[in-house]
């Protein structure tokens, strides 16, 4: 095998510019996939990370009906006392849960005396919901969350803006309970907090005890539970622990709860989504180029090769040994384009991080990338590149096998 | 010793049938030193390519060392070639990637597989008798026709095969140096007692030769040994 390897390597070195040439393609093409590859999977664990270490969490519990009428933030669909000790019961005994918080949410009306706007409001228990959203607190500004007290509010900062309210205002909000009996209370403005992608531009937070003195709910109510995992890996393995409480019926024989993990529940999954389609097509067009300039370059070495492959035919060269000399040249090409490809990305993705690329996304900006190699995706591209070489190969080299002695001798 | 039992070699040009060669009957001992000789078509390169089991007769019976080499498949064909049988080709025909020591080295690495050892002291010893000694280290293209054609002789000679066939091997050297190598090839074959079969024009090769076949439209019509 030694010596097939350097005679193969000899024959790709005696037509040194376009062997270069298609390793550069190999080479741009990997680099290509796995820039594409660390930007996008940085982009994509930011995003997640925001969206469910800042609000989502990884998994939400409803009433049945409540996500698809989401949009009125109905107070006929809250959770009662005795659901809620029912979905203790499976997420205190659920392994892959870290924590999780109550939130009881309403839509008010938002007025800081001289006009009115609505706003979306959710009730949390302050400790609770730092220790589930992680990241909840650096979207706050003026105010630390942990110690939202009864009679703060944290307004948004669209209706910051649009209101011309600053944290240490008084406004009042009215919101109307569950029997139509309306009820008004000053909340003393402590901090706003940053739009994130998808819903919750206009979603501010006050106490949970507020809530009910607002609605004058007397009892315990809450309108969702929300989930966080140890690692959101397990989202499948925690999902299934779960599943039992949406076979739960009720007298009508009606699912009480609705359970969502953050992809249903966040249009930002379908980016996801999205960028995960167009990493498969990168990959598809990286296929093509390494199948194409090997295929190519092995064509023209075989015809080029007619009279040199019937000499070592007629001196007793196997048509097996033909074959490998072939694919070993286009196996070599595969691996010298991944291995230089997969280096130069590496230190591409340090210069990236060492620069500092910051984007935008909605209306956040300079949010700064820090794309990741990793060695999975590094070795899987690395062995797709490397198959279809030993793939765009197999033509030319059986070609090469298949060759009469006498008629490859004939050729000039 | 080879036998050739009524060998025909038909080519089908569309609906032409060509016969190229036409019951053939040979018998070839080891140590000869053969001239076939003939017209351009009469056949010669044939009758190389089927005695060198290159390529397989239409009709007849092949024997090298009672093996039938026609009922053999590719691979064995090929294996068979490597043992057994060496090539000289007008134009040379060396792998222009390996020098010189390499091209010799070539049949035993990839055909025969011998140890390191022993394949340097084999390519030592033919480079001494080819005289290239000084000239291994070069490639192909730093080398005169008539060296590139030394170095195709130790090449065909460096397996230790019993038959050595030589396509107009004289045909692209001036004749100082065609006269070189077939006294080169001479006393190789009064050495090892190899066999040498050329298909030759070369009136100085006909006169080294022991044995002289005449091939017209496929046929012998003269076969006769001679002093030489």
């Amino acid at each position: 095998m030694k010596n097939i390897i350097r005679i193969s390597f000899r024959n790709l070195l005696r037509s040194g510019r376009r062997t270069l040439l298609t390793a550069s393609l190999i080479t741009i093409g990997v680099m290509f996939v796995l820039i594409y590859a660390a930007l996008s999977g940085s982009f994509k664990a930011y995003m997640v990370s925001q969206v469910t270490d800042s609000m989502l969490g990884h998994i939400q519990i409803h009433k049945k009906g409540y996500i698809a009428s989401v949009d009125n933030l109905p107070l006929d669909k809250n959770l009662n006392h005795k659901q809620i000790d029912m979905i203790k019961e499976y997420l205190d005994t659920n392994p892959y849960i870290q924590s999780y918080t109550f939130r009881l949410k309403l839509g008010a009306m938002f007025s800081n005396y001289t006009s009115s706007t609505s706003v979306r409001l959710n009730g949390i228990d302050p400790q609770n919901e730092t220790k589930t959203l992680p990241l909840f607190s650096t979207r706050i500004k003026d105010e630390d969350v942990k110690s939202l007290k009864e009679g703060s509010i944290i307004v948004p900062e669209l209706i910051t803006k649009g209101m011309q309210v600053k944290t240490g205002d008084t406004i009042v909000l009215v919101a109307t309970n569950q029997s139509g009996s309306v009820n008004g209370l000053n909340f003393k403005v402590t901090g706003n907090i940053e739009p994130i992608s998808g819903p919750g531009g206009r979603d501010g937070y006050i106490h949970i005890k507020d809530v009910k003195k607002l609605l004058r709910i007397k009892g315990t109510e809450v309108s969702e539970v929300v989930i966080r995992l140890h690692d959101v890996k397990n989202l499948k393995k925690a999902m299934q622990l779960l599943e039992p409480l949406t076979k739960l019926t009720n007298k009508k024989d009606k699912p009480v709860f609705e359970i969502h993990t953050w992809e249903k529940l966040s249009p930002f999954y379908n980016i996801v989504k999205m960028l995960d389609l167009m990493d498969i097509s990168i990959k598809i067009i990286l296929i093509s180029i390494v199948l194409i300039s090997v295929l190519n370059v092995m064509v023209m070495s075989v015809y080029e090769r007619i009279k040199e492959i019937g000499t070592i035919a007629a001196m007793g060269t196997t048509p097996s040994t033909i074959t490998k000399l072939f694919l070993t040249e286009g196996l070599m090409l595969g691996i010298f384009g991944t291995v230089l490809g997969s280096i130069l990305s590496y230190i591409i993705v340090f210069i990236i991080n060492a620069v500092g690329i910051s984007f935008s996304f909605g209306r956040q900006d300079d949010l700064i990338l820090n794309p990741t190699l990793q060695s999975g995706e590094v070795l899987i591209v690395g062995i797709i590149v490397i198959i279809i070489s030993l793939i765009a190969s197999i033509s030319p080299a059986m070609k090469a096998a298949r060759l009469n002695p006498v008629d490859a001798l004939r050729q000039n | 010793m080879i036998s050739n039992k009524n060998v025909s070699k038909v080519y089908k040009m569309g609906e032409l049938e060509l016969d190229v060669i036409k019951n053939l009957n040979l018998e070839i001992r080891y140590g000869e030193f053969i001239a076939i000789v003939g017209p351009s078509g009469s056949g010669k390169s044939t009758v190389l390519n089927l005695l060198g089991c290159l390529d397989k007769p239409t009709r007849g019976q092949i024997l090298i060392d009672e093996t039938d080499v026609t009922k053999l498949d590719t691979t064995a064909l090929a294996n068979f070639r490597g043992e057994n049988i060496g090539f000289i080709f007008q134009s040379f025909n060396l792998i222009p990637v390996l020098s010189v020591y390499e091209n010799i080295e070539y049949p035993l690495i990839m055909i025969q597989n011998l140890p390191q050892a022993q394949r340097h002291e084999r390519i030592m010893k033919l480079l001494k008798e080819v005289d290239m000694l000084d000239q291994k280290e070069k490639f192909p293209d730093q080398l005169s026709g008539g060296q590139r054609q030394r170095v195709a002789i130790a090449r065909a000679l460096v397996t230790n095969p019993k038959i050595v066939f030589a396509d107009e091997p004289t045909a692209n050297l001036d004749t100082k140096t065609s006269n070189q190598i077939i006294t080169l090839m001479r006393n190789i074959q009064k050495e090892f007692n190899t066999t040498f079969i050329f298909a030759t024009h070369d009136e100085k090769i006909v006169t080294a030769a022991d044995r002289i076949i005449t091939l017209v439209d496929g046929e012998i019509i003269d076969d006769k040994r001679v002093q030489s």
